[in-house]
């Protein structure tokens, strides 16, 4: 091991200063989320609003980072403008790499530059720098311009910023990391855009020496064969998580069209294949991590006769489903498109997407007209979908100013709450059923890799609420675990308890490795205890009734079950937060 | 002995990277050899390093020794600490090194790194990076059949 201790660098940015602090806790709190949670409750404000300069931005990292393969993600937590709640948000890139080598565990900026700023940070430098003259600036442009305003690290850095989506405060705002990753959900770049942040930079200059004996050596062989080796590597660096399109369709699964459908015909042109055999250049990967699941594909404009000019662009399943099936936008190339321009204004994916298909049926039943949305909008439309999304991510009139905070807080002025596919955020790509329908609504993250509902979901047709639930209760504490390491979820069946135990054992984390149940249901319960004391009720979330009224392979959703299912895991969630407060 | 040396030359490996076009950025090979070569967790101490060719959208590019022979590090060497290896390339003597950094100036391809308190590093050519490329970019191959060119 590195050290025992936590070293957390904590960064003022009304001064520009920094101060290292080390912190105890390894063996309760682990790392990653665990941490992030620790270090909100020391130096987070429950009661205050979430763009109060005092708040802390957290970045952590865990006790594998670096150490073995795919213990490469970052945990990015904060008071969220979203639900205005405490909260996480996951990303690999280079980030976890680089704040390892820049020999921290974790990075909490606190406090509001006096003027649009970016901060470099490494084990030998800190510096915060006027970039004025990025305001406004997409998250392309700028991550070009801050790669020359901090010149060295290239290749051993990591570069985060946000596009004018986190400068207008929006509650989908992502935080770009290195071009193709995000910390995607509940608005971590509205929290950069209240500091004055525009870009961070971490440079990983540092190194240390791992432990002596063959033992760490051959650990990391044999779990590097699995994940190359293996299915792992098929799955997610092959075709990747856009091969699900075609399975979730089939199995009536994909929400299509604002979940009016889930299950179209239209599949045949918007697949995983599609878009590899269409669309795909090449593969990236996050820093350390063999299995290269990022899949860049590419769009060629035409500006003029003979004039082109060509975008790289990421895709997954998660953008795909968002600014494809669910505005019925059926060509590769019309998606990457949108997701182009989300990417450029610093727009959440995903989020952007639901919303946008919450305006075209908005618009469909005369709820709103161009008058509110500047193009009209239709299903299928692409290219209105690209006007639409640039106008909200830069909040270009009152209309997707409220829809950047959200999809309900438009519908509540507008009406349309019925159809707005909401459960606690914009929903994930997954109409597996009704487990997966009541963990969304109230999962820590409200994201689909909080529990595996949507697996769950299509394994099960039983209506049995204390068995699913079970289920869940079971399945969270080692993600979270896991997401304390910090690895990445794609991993899951390489690191085993067992497996995680030697990895630990083989750093000197003995006393962790000894203990991995009974610290990974303490940091569960952190987290959860923490979010409450920012405001966390289950029954501030609800579930629109478009969820009541689709179809999945098990048939018409169960309105009762799904009632009960959300009821009796808002309780154990309750039951969680207070055992031993 | 002068056949002898021919022999031992033709039988030299060197570490190529025929197919850095494929490289995804996941740093596996500098983190093995600085695991395995160097005894380290880094992103440095390592005789391959990978960047990007400016900015993640442009691709990556491997810095590493391209088996300069004569090695103008070599020659610049004060101390004996590297010296030409047959076939390309240096021999390390790491107890010889004063931790000048000549090399480091002298290399014209960015390949040394000198970390914070001096020390230098420099691909030996051993191939333990190899196997632990995913994207099969990296090869040994004998110095006397040595193309670096893709088709």
């Amino acid at each position: 091991m590195i050290r025992q201790e936590f070293r957390i660098l904590l960064v003022d940015l009304s001064i520009g200063k920094g101060k290292i602090v080390l912190v105890d806790g390894r063996n309760s709190v682990a790392g990653g989320s665990g941490l992030a949670a620790l270090l909100f409750r020391e130096y987070g404000h429950p009661d205050r609003g979430w763009d109060d300069p005092a708040q802390p931005l957290i970045f952590a990292i865990g006790p594998l980072t670096g150490y073995f393969p795919l213990m490469s993600k970052t945990v990015c937590s904060f008071k969220s403008n979203y639900h205005r709640e405490y909260t996480e948000s996951h990303a690999g890139g280079r980030s976890a790499l680089a704040l390892r080598f820049a020999d921290l565990d974790a990075l909490v900026i606190h406090g509001r530059a006096k003027v649009l700023s970016c901060l470099g940070i490494g084990a030998h430098s800190l510096e915060l720098k006027e970039a004025s003259f990025l305001r406004g600036m997409d998250a392309e442009t700028s991550g070009k311009l801050i790669r020359r305003m901090f010149k060295d690290g290239s290749g051993h850095r990591s570069i985060m910023r946000i596009g004018p989506a986190g400068e207008a405060g929006l509650a989908m705002a992502c935080i770009n990391v290195d071009t193709y990753r995000h910390f995607g959900r509940m608005g971590g770049g509205a929290i950069m855009g209240t500091k004055n942040l525009k870009g961070l930079v971490i440079h990983g200059d540092s190194d240390f020496m791992v432990p002596e004996g063959k033992g760490y050596g051959a650990e990391f062989k044999e779990i590097y064969t699995k994940v190359t080796a293996t299915e792992m590597m098929r799955k997610y660096h092959d075709l990747g998580t856009p091969e699900n399109l075609q399975g979730l369709n089939d199995i009536s699964s994909l929400p299509w069209k604002n979940l009016q459908e889930t299950h179209d015909p239209a599949i045949a042109s918007i697949t995983g294949r599609a878009f590899a055999d269409q669309t795909l250049l090449r593969n990236g990967a996050c820093s350390g991590c063999p299995v290269g699941c990022i899949h860049i594909g590419y769009i060629r404009e035409k500006a003029a006769d003979n004039r082109y000019h060509y975008h790289q662009v990421a895709y997954d399943y998660e953008p795909i489903f968002a600014a494809g099936t669910m505005l019925g936008v059926t060509k590769p190339f019309d998606v990457l498109r949108i997701l182009d321009v989300m990417e450029k204004v610093g727009l959440d994916a995903m989020s952007g997407g639901v919303a946008l298909a919450w305006a075209t049926e908005a618009t469909q039943r005369g709820l709103i007209s161009a008058a509110e949305t500047g193009v009209p909008l239709r299903f299928g439309d692409a290219d209105s979908y690209r006007l639409a999304a640039k106008n909200l991510g830069l909040a270009a009139n009152d209309f997707y100013r409220l829809l950047g905070q959200g999809t309900m807080k438009a519908a509540a002025v507008y009406g349309g709450g019925d159809f707005g596919c909401v459960l606690g955020q914009e929903m994930a790509g997954y109409a597996t059923g009704e487990l997966f329908f009541a963990a969304q609504t109230l999962g820590f993250r409200h994201s689909h890799l909080d529990t595996g509902a949507y697996s769950y979901d299509q394994k099960n047709s039983d209506r049995d609420i204390d068995k699913a639930v079970d289920f869940l209760m079971a399945d969270e504490p080692g993600r979270v675990f896991l997401t304390s390491m910090v690895g990445c979820l794609f991993a899951r069946s390489v690191y085993t308890e067992e497996q995680l135990a030697r990895c630990l054992d083989l750093l000197g984390f003995s006393t962790l490795a000894a203990n991995i149940p009974g610290t990974a249901e303490q940091i569960r319960r952190l987290r959860w205890q923490v979010r409450a004391k920012t405001g966390f009720d289950p029954a501030n979330f609800t579930i629109p009734k478009r969820f009541y009224q689709i179809k999945t392979w098990k048939g018409l959703v169960d309105g009762s079950y799904l009632d009960s299912l959300k009821q009796e895991y808002g309780r154990r969630i309750q039951q969680l937060i207070a055992a031993d407060q | 002995m002068e056949a002898m040396f021919s022999w031992k030359s033709s039988q030299m490996k060197q570490l190529t990277t025929p197919r850095i076009d494929q490289c995804i950025g996941c740093h596996s090979c500098s983190l093995a050899c600085a695991r395995h070569v160097h005894k380290k967790l880094s992103w440095n101490a390592a005789g391959i390093r990978i960047r990007s060719a400016g900015g993640l959208s442009t691709g990556f590019t491997a810095h590493r020794c391209l088996a300069c022979s004569p090695a103008p590090c070599a020659q610049v060497c004060p101390t004996g600490a590297y010296i030409d290896r047959p076939g390309g390339g240096v021999i390390v003597k790491r107890a010889l090194c004063i931790r000048c950094g000549q090399c480091v100036e002298a290399c014209p391809v960015e390949a040394i790194y000198q970390d914070q308190g001096g020390e230098v590093y420099v691909c030996i050519h051993c191939g333990q990076c190899v196997p632990f490329c995913p994207q099969n970019c990296l090869e040994m191959v004998e110095t006397a059949g040595n193309r670096e060119v893709s088709i």
